[in-house]
């Protein structure tokens, strides 16, 4: 039986493979075979290491030496140096550019890694339904300071000094936000979690109350301290059965714990938890809305002000903050605001999680330093388009976000940056598109969703998102003319200026960033009646080559509005007057006999 | 459970803690313990982690190797559910994608009991704040 004392990995990410690292994997397989060492190395290909710029890598264990650049032909060296002789080959280690200094082990390289989790600490790393791990990785240790070290003051001087602003999509300064609340007096206060999570594709709140629910409840218990509330409400979507499964047994543990309760900690002060459920309505992402749907009334927002911070749950003072805001807190008390700062840029510090989505090739929660830009999060994180297609657009946040193009690539990933690019930062959502998506369908598709999740109670946003989208349609079925496309944009500017809530306001934002960045595609749609991704069904035609078709009958048997006729042995026709462009007949067709154009 | 009644008090279970988990890695098991942490968010579940975890408590235990076998949070890695980190006494963790009872059989019989190392490794692609 092989005893492997050493390993050769071999990065196996798209990046690499396309820079030959299959070829590399290969020489040394097979140089091993031929040194004899077949029992004492194993060579191993690996998933992504999100350092593509430097590919292929090859990492050694257990040394942990890492080689960048490497080329088939070094295979050769880095066996009979470093395997046989122990000797690390030096022109393939990594040099720091900022020291230029050679960096030969991997633990000690950090700082090359694109991510750094804040939010994420302790998400895949401890069981979230044990506090004990929790309290093992300094968890509530943050609380304990703020109680027995610190004034409210304090507390919330930190917060604002951090420069942390609100995750669930405005931006908001969180710091202010909790000075505001401190300010009005009342006989109750509330700190309120939004965790109702509602852009299509984001999950990172999920995800952090999946995996790190303590973090929540610490992080509510310092902003109740700070505000002067003793009582804290999560308003988390019913869709979420495990997040509240796992938020149930933590605020358990905390009480069990006397983390949560009467005089925490041998202090004065008292905080507990209540959990409400929400039916997942995207409107309740909304303050006002979520507070409304929290009473027990329509998830239907008013007019700001009176903001929460004066007169929020049952008329109170309310402090509302969304997850990944919350889970950023702990660290920020134990570290320091100055030390948050120094990370991401000037004017967003800290991180920002990201749900990856669409066609790239590593789908999955990220966490970088703002200012990364979306090239370095799709083609170094996210390992590229998938099926080496083409890049067209990058949606962020939701449907109030809008679609970043090629010329945004090396845009630095900021709230303000987002928003002067015509797109926003939202909750987090991040879906690639390729080639194959075509932008008309995509802001039909985010409309769709405005259209279904407006609460109707101011006319611009339920009237004129419907207009907007029987225009979309309009367009994507070849009908549209050049005054739509003037009409899309008024309305959407009116839309924007007139709408009652940040849902109105925001959700002419696909629709108006992709007739920015992508006219000539609206237009071609318009004049030429062409959908170049060939996704608008009505613009497309079926044909059939006849130099390929043998005239099997398989399509015209498949078809089932009959529009396929043609004799036995001899090419088909299709009628385009009775298809109703199914694709049944391409699936069939075993002569690749059936385009579409 | 007593109530944590100061910083003091919990500073004192966090160290604790630590040295348990220490002792865990350090003491007298040192030889014998492995520690597989099962990724355990929505997304893992739905891709099957539950079957995964399962398995490898049984199997475990079955084969007579003394393990500590957890379950955890998302550990970010969507596109290669269901996740798992193994810990071998005295090595770097490593965590593994696409963990099907299958896959699992093989991370049992290959890298827990042969120390060598099958397909589908996830290196780590990012920076903690305990190096910040």
């Amino acid at each position: 039986m092989a005893k492997y004392s050493m390993h050769i990995l071999v990065c196996g990410g798209t990046g690499c493979r396309a820079s030959e690292s299959a070829a590399i994997t290969k020489n040394f397989k097979k140089q091993i075979e031929e040194n004899n060492l077949s029992n004492t190395v194993q060579v191993i290909e690996t998933g992504c290491f999100g350092f593509c710029e430097k590919g292929p890598i090859v990492k050694i264990m257990p040394d942990n030496t890492f080689y960048v650049h490497v080329k088939p032909e070094d295979t050769k060296e880095i066996i009979a140096e470093h395997i046989i002789k122990g000797r690390k080959v030096p022109r393939l280690l990594y040099v720091d550019p900022s020291k230029k200094e050679t960096i030969e082990d991997s633990k000690h390289m950090g700082f090359y890694r694109k991510q750094l989790r804040i939010a994420l600490r302790n998400c895949g790393f401890i069981d979230p339904e044990n506090i004990q791990e929790y309290i093992g990785r300094e968890g509530y240790e943050s609380l304990a300071r703020c109680l027995t070290e610190m004034t409210p003051q304090d507390v919330i001087k930190i917060v604002k000094d951090s420069g942390l602003r609100g995750r669930g999509g405005a931006g908001f300064p969180t710091g202010l936000k909790w000075e505001f609340t401190s300010k009005y007096q009342a006989d109750q206060k509330y700190v309120v979690c939004n965790a109702d999570e509602g852009d299509p594709g984001a999950f990172m709140d999920r995800s952090i109350l999946e995996g790190d629910p303590h973090s929540i409840i610490e992080a509510m218990a310092i902003c109740g301290y700070s505000i002067g509330a003793t009582k804290g409400l999560i308003y988390i979507r019913a869709e979420y059965p495990l997040a509240i499964k796992r938020l149930q047994i933590a605020i358990a543990q905390a009480r069990e714990y006397g983390l949560l309760g009467k005089e925490i900690l041998g202090t004065k002060f008292d905080f507990d938890i209540e959990l409400k459920y929400g039916a997942g309505a995207f409107v309740c992402g909304e303050e006002t809305a979520l507070i409304h749907s929290m009473e027990g009334g329509r998830g239907e927002p008013t007019v700001k002000p009176p903001f929460p911070a004066e007169s929020g749950y049952l008329g109170k003072p309310t402090n509302v903050n969304n997850v990944e805001t919350f889970a950023n807190i702990p660290v920020i008390i134990q570290k320091g605001g100055a030390w948050f700062r120094s990370i991401g840029t000037e004017k967003s510090p800290g991180t920002k999680v990201f749900a990856l989505a669409g066609k790239i090739n590593n789908v999955g929660l990220i966490e970088v330093p703002m200012g990364i830009t979306l090239r370095e999060v799709i083609y170094e994180i996210g390992g590229g388009i998938k099926d080496g297609k083409k890049f067209k657009a990058v949606q962020t946040g939701g449907p109030s976000g809008g679609c970043l193009a090629e010329k945004h690539l090396d845009t630095p990933i900021e709230f303000d940056t987002l928003v002067a690019a015509g797109s926003m930062m939202g909750s987090g959502g991040m879906i690639v598109l390729d080639e194959d998506d075509c932008m008309v369908s995509v802001a039909k598709f985010y409309l769709e969703f405005t259209v279904e999740e407006s609460c109707g109670k101011c006319a611009p946003c339920r009237v004129g998102n419907k207009r907007m989208h029987e225009t979309l349609g309009k367009i994507c079925r070849g009908h549209g003319t050049m005054e739509d496309l003037e009409l899309l944009q008024n309305m959407g500017r009116v839309i924007k200026d007139t709408a009652l809530c940040g849902l109105g306001q925001t959700s002419p934002n696909p629709v108006l960033s992709s007739l920015d960045n992508f006219w000539d595609e609206y237009v071609e749609h318009v004049n030429e009646k062409k959908c170049r991704a060939g996704s608008c069904k009505e613009l497309m035609q079926y044909f059939i080559n006849p130099e390929n078709c043998t005239g099997c009958t398989a399509c015209a048997r498949v078809c089932p509005v009959g529009a396929i006729t043609g004799e036995r042995k001899q090419p088909h026709t299709i009628n385009p007057d009775l298809c109703i462009k199914c694709g049944a007949c391409i699936e069939k067709c075993k002569f690749n006999a059936i385009f579409i154009q | 459970m007593a109530k944590v009644k100061s910083l003091a008090d919990l500073r004192k279970m966090k160290e604790d803690l630590q040295a348990k988990v220490h002792l865990r890695e350090k003491g007298d098991n040192y030889e014998s313990l492995v520690q597989v942490k099962v990724g355990m968010g929505t997304s893992g579940i739905a891709s099957g982690a539950k079957e995964t975890f399962n398995f490898f408590i049984e199997e475990l235990e079955k084969r007579s190797i003394e393990a500590v076998v957890t379950q955890t949070g998302d550990m970010g890695y969507s596109f290669a559910e269901p996740t798992v980190e193994v810990t071998l006494p005295g090595k770097d963790p490593i965590v593994f994608g696409g963990v099907n009872t299958k896959k699992a059989d093989q991370i049992i019989e290959s890298y827990i009991k042969n120390g060598e190392l099958v397909e589908g490794i996830l290196p780590e692609n990012y920076d903690t704040i305990d190096n910040k």
